[in-house]
C-alpha cells in the first residue's frame, strides 16, 4: 500500500515537474527554432543568400553566447537557445512553398525569417497565414505584398523597393547632378520593371523636364552586354540608371569599364554595393551607389554599428554588404518581439499570436538606423537610406563618398498610399527634413 | 549611318560568339545524332576551367598573352577529361535509340554538370577580366569597342573554318562523313566507329568549352551561366538546321544581328525577337535553312 502511494507521489510530483516546466518561464536549455531560408546556390547565393546567413550566423552566435550590445545582450530570445535551421531559396516558388510547409509541419520551427526573392515572398506569405505560422520576410523588395494584401502573421523588416528609386532621385538633386537625358538598364522581370517605372516616376516629379533616351531590359542572367552599353553610349544620357545586381551587375560593369561608358555617364546604381568587395578597386570611380538601406559604407555612425561592423569583418575579413545588414535587422527585431511576447505572457515560449502582436508596430534600432513597423498595417517596415559615390580613399582603395542619408519618411510612402502613387502625387506628407 | 555601324558590330560580336558555342552543338548533331542539353554545362566547365587557369598561370608569373594559352589549355583539359567520360560512359548505351530518349538522358548530364561544377568551383564568382585588357580599344563610329571582343570574330572564323577543313580536306574527316551517311558500311570497311563517335564528340565538347573559356573575361563566371546558352544555341542550330555548320554560321548570324538591332530599336522585343525569327523561319523551311541533304537509301 505504501509502495503504491509512494508510486502515485512519484508520478504526481513528475506531472507536476512537467507541467510547470511546459506552463512556467522556460528554462535555460529551451531552444527557440529559427527557419531561416535564404539563396545558398545559384544566382542571388553570392551576393544576397550567403552574406545574408554568414551576417545571421555570426549575430545567433554572439546572442547566444549573450554578448550583443544592449538592448540586445540578454542570452538568446528571452533565455531562449537560438537554433537555426537553414534551408537553400532556390528552386523557385514551388519548391519554396513545399519548404515553408516543412520547416513549420516537420521541423516544427517557431518562426520562419527568410527569403530574397520577391516571387518566393508573393508565394509564401498566403501559406504562412493559412498555417497561422509567424514570419518575418527579411529582404525581398516588390511593394506588393502589403499592397495588395493584408496579413496577420507576415511581417516584412526591411522597406519595400520604392525608396531605392525614390532616394536616388533625391540623391541627384541633392549633389547638384544636372539632368536633360537619362537612361535605364534594367532586368527583363518584375524587379527591374518596378525599379525602372520608380526611379522614372520619381525623376518626372523631381527632373520634369528631363527626357528618356534609351529604355533597355535585358534577360536575366544575360552575361553579356555590349549591345546594351553600346547603345547606352549612343544615346548619351547624363544619367544611366540600373537596378542590376549579383553577376549580372558585376559582369555589366567590367564590360562597360573599358568602353567609356562611366565617363560619358553619371551612373546610378540602386542597389549595387554589394559588387564592392568583389570587384574590389576595379570598380569605377564616380559611380552613384545605393544599398537599399542605410547600409555598409553608408550606415550611420552608432555604437550598434561599430559592434556588427567588427563581428562580421572580424569572422569573414571583408565588409558587411546590404544583405547581412537586412539579416542582421530582422534578428534584431525578432528577438526584442521575442522578449516583449514573453512579458506579456509571463516568460513562456511564445506562440504565432503572441510574436505577432509583439512585432505589430513596433521599432528598434538596427545598425542600419531605425526600422519601424509603420505601413502595411504595422507590418511593413520603413527605415532611412543612404547613397554615396565611388572614389579612392588616401590608401588608393575605392570607397563611398559624399554620402547622403534621407530619413524614412522622405523616401517612403505614407501607410494609406502605395508606392507608385505617392510618387506620382507628388509625394505628399514627405518628411525630407 | 553610324547607328547601323554600331548594329551590325554589335551583332556581329554577338554572333562570333553565338556561333563558337553553337558550331559544337551542331556538329555533335550532325555526327551523333545526339542533341546535346548537356552543351551548356561543357560550357560552365570551359569558363570555371578558364577562370582557373589564368589565375595559375598569372601565380607562376605566366600573365598577359599567356593567358589565353591558359583559356585554350582549359577548353582542350574539359575535352580530354570530360568527354570520354561521357560519351564512352553514357551516352554510347543509348545511340540508336529513340531522340527524346537520348535527349532527355543529356538533360540529365547537364543537372549532374551543374552539381559538379559546384562541388568543385564553388557558388561565388571567378574574374578573369585581364585578357579583355590585352587587345586594347579600337575606335569605330562613334564609339570605343574592346579590341578582344572584334577578335572573337576572328576565333569565330577560324573555329568555323577548321572545322569545315577538317570535315572536308583532311582524311579523318572524310571517314566521319562517310560514318554519319554509312555507319554500317564504314564499319563494314573497318572503320573504328567507336573512334570516330568519341572524336566528334571530344570536338563538340571542345567548342563548347572554348566557347565558355573565351566568355570568362566577359562576365562574373558564376552558377546559372550554363542555362541562358543553351537555349539560345538550340536556337541558333535550329534556324541554321540541325548538323549543318553553314547554317550554324547563318543562324548565328541573324540572330545576332536581329537581337542587336532589337536592343536598339525594340528594347522590351530582345529576348522575343530571337525566338520570333526562330518561328518566322520554321514556319518556311521546318528543317531549318542549310538541313544537310541525306543520301537515300535503297
Amino acid at each position: 500500500m505504501k509502495n503504491t502511494i509512494d508510486r502515485c507521489g512519484f508520478a504526481a510530483a513528475l506531472a507536476m515537474g512537467a507541467a510547470i516546466c511546459l506552463s512556467g518561464p522556460v528554462s535555460a536549455q529551451e531552444t527557440f527554432k529559427v527557419g531561416i531560408v535564404t539563396f545558398l546556390s545559384g544566382q542571388a547565393a553570392q551576393s544576397f543568400g550567403v552574406p545574408a546567413w554568414d551576417g545571421g550566423k555570426i549575430l545567433v552566435e554572439k546572442m547566444n553566447a549573450g554578448e550583443a550590445p544592449a538592448p540586445y545582450d540578454k542570452k538568446g530570445f528571452g533565455g531562449l537557445v537560438i537554433e537555426p535551421v537553414v534551408i537553400d531559396e532556390a528552386g523557385g516558388a514551388t519548391t519554396q512553398v513545399q519548404e515553408y510547409r516543412n520547416l513549420v509541419q516537420r521541423e516544427n520551427v517557431d518562426v520562419v525569417v527568410g527569403y530574397v526573392g520577391s516571387g518566393d515572398c508573393l508565394a509564401v506569405a498566403p501559406v504562412a497565414e493559412e498555417l497561422k505560422q509567424f514570419t518575418i520576410l527579411y529582404d525581398c523588395g516588390t511593394p506588393r505584398i502589403f499592397e495588395d494584401a493584408d496579413y496577420e502573421y507576415v511581417f516584412r523588416t526591411a522597406a519595400h523597393a520604392t525608396q531605392d528609386n525614390v532616394g536616388l532621385v533625391r540623391y541627384l538633386k541633392a549633389t547638384g547632378v544636372d539632368i536633360e537625358t537619362y537612361s535605364g538598364i534594367n532586368q527583363d522581370y518584375a524587379w527591374g520593371h518596378d525599379s525602372w517605372a520608380d526611379f522614372k516616376a520619381a525623376m518626372g516629379q523631381i527632373y520634369p523636364d528631363a527626357t528618356v533616351t534609351a529604355e533597355l531590359f535585358p534577360a536575366f542572367g544575360a552575361g553579356q552586354y555590349g549591345t546594351e552599353i553600346s547603345a547606352l553610349m549612343q544615346r548619351r544620357a547624363d544619367v544611366v540608371h540600373t537596378s542590376l545586381w549579383g553577376g549580372d551587375l558585376q559582369a555589366m560593369i567590367l564590360q562597360a569599364l573599358p568602353r567609356g561608358l562611366f565617363q560619358r555617364s553619371q551612373v546610378a546604381l540602386s542597389a549595387g554595393d554589394h559588387s564592392l568587395p568583389p570587384l574590389g578597386d576595379n570598380f569605377p570611380e564616380g559611380v552613384i551607389v545605393g544599398a537599399r538601406g542605410a547600409y555598409g559604407f553608408m550606415a550611420p555612425k552608432s555604437e550598434l554599428n561599430d559592434w556588427w561592423w567588427k563581428i562580421y569583418t572580424d569572422a569573414y575579413d571583408v565588409m558587411p554588404v546590404q544583405a547581412p545588414y537586412r539579416m542582421a535587422q530582422a534578428l534584431l527585431g525578432l528577438k526584442l518581439a521575442v522578449e516583449r511576447a514573453m512579458e506579456a505572457n509571463g516568460g513562456k515560449k511564445p506562440n504565432s499570436e503572441e510574436l505577432a502582436a509583439a512585432m505589430k508596430g513596433s521599432s528598434w534600432e538596427s545598425p542600419g538606423g531605425r526600422i519601424e513597423m509603420v505601413n502595411g498595417n504595422g507590418h511593413q517596415a520603413i527605415q532611412p537610406i543612404g547613397f554615396g559615390r565611388s572614389m579612392k580613399n588616401d590608401d588608393g582603395h575605392i570607397v563611398l563618398g559624399d554620402i547622403i542619408r534621407f530619413p524614412a519618411r522622405c523616401v517612403n510612402p505614407p501607410a494609406d498610399m502605395k508606392g507608385i502613387e505617392w510618387i506620382e502625387a507628388g509625394f505628399p506628407e514627405a518628411e525630407c527634413e | 549611318m553610324d547607328l547601323a555601324l554600331t548594329i551590325i558590330i554589335d551583332g556581329l560580336i554577338y554572333a562570333s560568339w553565338l556561333f563558337i558555342v553553337a558550331l559544337g552543338l551542331t556538329l555533335v548533331f550532325g555526327v551523333l545524332r545526339i542533341l546535346n542539353f548537356a552543351h551548356g554545362g561543357l560550357y560552365a566547365l570551359g569558363s570555371y576551367g578558364a577562370a582557373v587557369a589564368v589565375s595559375a598561370f598569372s601565380g607562376w608569373g605566366l600573365g598577359g598573352w599567356f593567358s589565353l594559352v591558359a583559356m585554350f589549355i582549359a577548353a582542350l583539359a574539359v575535352a580530354v577529361i570530360v568527354a570520354p567520360v561521357i560519351e564512352r560512359g553514357l551516352l554510347r548505351f543509348f545511340y540508336g535509340k529513340d531522340e527524346v530518349l537520348v535527349l532527355l538522358i543529356t538533360y540529365a548530364i547537364f543537372l549532374m554538370l551543374e552539381d559538379v561544377t559546384k562541388m568543385i568551383f564553388g557558388v561565388d564568382p571567378y574574374y578573369v577580366f585581364e585578357p579583355r585588357n590585352l587587345l586594347g580599344n579600337v575606335e569605330l563610329g562613334s564609339l570605343f569597342y574592346v579590341g578582344y571582343d572584334l577578335a572573337l570574330m576572328g576565333l569565330a572564323l577560324i573555329c568555323g573554318f577548321g572545322v569545315w577543313f577538317g570535315l572536308n580536306r583532311t582524311r579523318i574527316g572524310k571517314i566521319t562523313l562517310a560514318v554519319i551517311n554509312e555507319p554500317e558500311v564504314s564499319q563494314a570497311m573497318g572503320v573504328n566507329i567507336a573512334r570516330v563517335y568519341l572524336l566528334a564528340f571530344g570536338l563538340g565538347v571542345f567548342l563548347a568549352a572554348l566557347g565558355g573559356a573565351f566568355t570568362a573575361p566577359l562576365i562574373s563566371v558564376q552558377p546559372g551561366i550554363s542555362v541562358s546558352v543553351i537555349i539560345v544555341s538550340f536556337a541558333v542550330v535550329i534556324i541554321g538546321g540541325l548538323g549543318s555548320i553553314p547554317g550554324a554560321a547563318i543562324g548565328a548570324l541573324i540572330v545576332g544581328l536581329a537581337r542587336s538591332f532589337a536592343v536598339y530599336e525594340f528594347p522590351e522585343a530582345e529576348i522575343f525577337i530571337i525566338y520570333l525569327v526562330m518561328v518566322a523561319v520554321l514556319i518556311f523551311r521546318p528543317e531549318g535553312l542549310f538541313t544537310p541533304v541525306k543520301a537515300r537509301k535503297i
